[in-house]
């Protein structure tokens, strides 16, 4: 693969969300975090600030209380590694409008930038697959990004996985909300529930 | 000596029925789980049940969090596990203090009342003080008529207060596994 030809993680994000309407945005902790907040603030993100490898399990449980709504996990390698059995929970379960999508840059980017397992040996295309998340792909170009990005709204086809090779480029941070009261109760509030 | 004789899990127990019924009343949907033996009638009721979905899980701290997404999405949640189970999920329970969310967990015992298994106990004898110190109140039920009420005292403070709570239950209630006959 050419190293010149990687994407730019804001882009990527941004063109997935760009268009997003009612989908529900659950980010994994770190970059993903700043990322989906660089592409707005919303009602129905889910911003984590910890929790590592907890990310598409939170996806999942809201995918399955809301299948009429697109839930999109966006996540780094990092944290899909540490939650790597996950998928196995998510390919038993199959919620159609579940998308997980991962920035893989090869490495920890929040702490240094230390390589990680995706940069020489792990697939995780390959691993969501074998657990049975048949829907499973790179995406290599902004191109394929963009035609990618409405069929997150298909709450029939999933659940489908994404993993998109990005760039190292540590980007200023972007700070979402970290009060997980707020953000829950905002979220919950857009979906009709108040709070106790 | 190491036989043992069955011991009280084969009478017929009625208090698993008991919690399923608790949580059929506060309407819980999912039901994340890893397996344990003293758990085994409660998840045939429930992946028995039309209202309650059954999630089997890798490792038990996907279930803090799938409870989360569950609770954000209107739904509650469940999260049933052995005593061993508690120790993978340390750094996720974060997320109850995080986002006071109803979090209840039905723990089973093991490591203690006539053990046989020794690689059970590090864990079992910890099971309570890790749960404390990781900020969940501790609930415990060892005899079979006081589970309905404990059970209950349980999922009211979780659902009712948000406040998250684990019942243990002893593994003199689930009776004692028995390796050698």
């Amino acid at each position: 693969m050419s190293k010149a030809n990687l994407l730019d993680r804001r882009q990527v994000v941004f063109s997935l969300l760009a268009d997003r309407k009612d989908a529900i945005v659950v980010g994994g902790l770190g970059a993903s975090t700043y990322d989906i907040a660089a592409a707005g603030d919303h009602d129905r993100n889910l911003y984590l600030w910890g929790a590592m490898g907890g990310a598409v399990t939170m996806g999942l449980g809201l995918a399955l209380a809301q299948p009429k709504l697109p839930v999109v996990v966006i996540t780094g390698d990092g944290e899909m590694l540490m939650g790597m059995g996950s998928l196995a929970t998510v390919g038993l379960q199959k919620p159609g409008n579940l998308s997980i999508i991962v920035l893989d840059n090869e490495s920890y980017g929040e702490t240094g930038g230390q390589v990680s397992h995706t940069g020489a040996a792990a697939d995780l295309v390959g691993v969501a697959r074998a657990c049975g998340i048949a829907d499973s792909r790179t995406l290599s170009t902004l191109a394929e990004i963009k035609a990618f990005a409405p069929r997150l709204q298909d709450i029939s086809a999933g659940p489908r996985f994404a993993n998109v090779k990005i760039d190292k480029a540590n980007l200023d941070r972007v700070l979402s909300n970290r009060d997980g009261g707020f953000v829950l109760n905002r979220l919950r509030g857009s979906l009709g529930y108040q709070p106790i | 000596m190491h036989g043992r004789t069955e011991a009280s899990a084969e009478q017929a127990a009625n208090w698993p029925d008991d919690i399923f019924s608790i949580l059929q009343r506060y309407d819980v949907r999912q039901v994340p789980y890893v397996p344990d033996a003293g758990h085994s009638q409660l998840i045939e009721r429930v992946l028995g049940s039309s209202t309650m979905r059954g999630i089997p899980l890798t490792t038990e701290e996907e279930g803090v969090a799938l409870m989360l997404g569950a609770w954000a999405g209107g739904q509650r949640g469940v999260l049933l596990m052995q005593s061993s189970g508690v120790g993978n999920c340390i750094n996720m329970l974060s997320l109850t203090q995080i986002f006071r969310f109803p979090f209840l967990t039905l723990v089973t015992m093991r490591g203690e009342w006539g053990e046989f298994n020794p690689w059970q106990v590090p864990m079992g004898s910890n099971t309570q003080g890790v749960l404390e110190l990781s900020g969940i109140r501790v609930l415990r039920a060892t005899h079979p008529d006081e589970v309905k009420d404990v059970m209950e005292a349980a999922a009211s403070q979780a659902y009712n207060a948000l406040t998250p709570t684990a019942l243990l239950l002893s593994q003199r209630l689930i009776g004692t596994k028995v390796f050698v006959k």
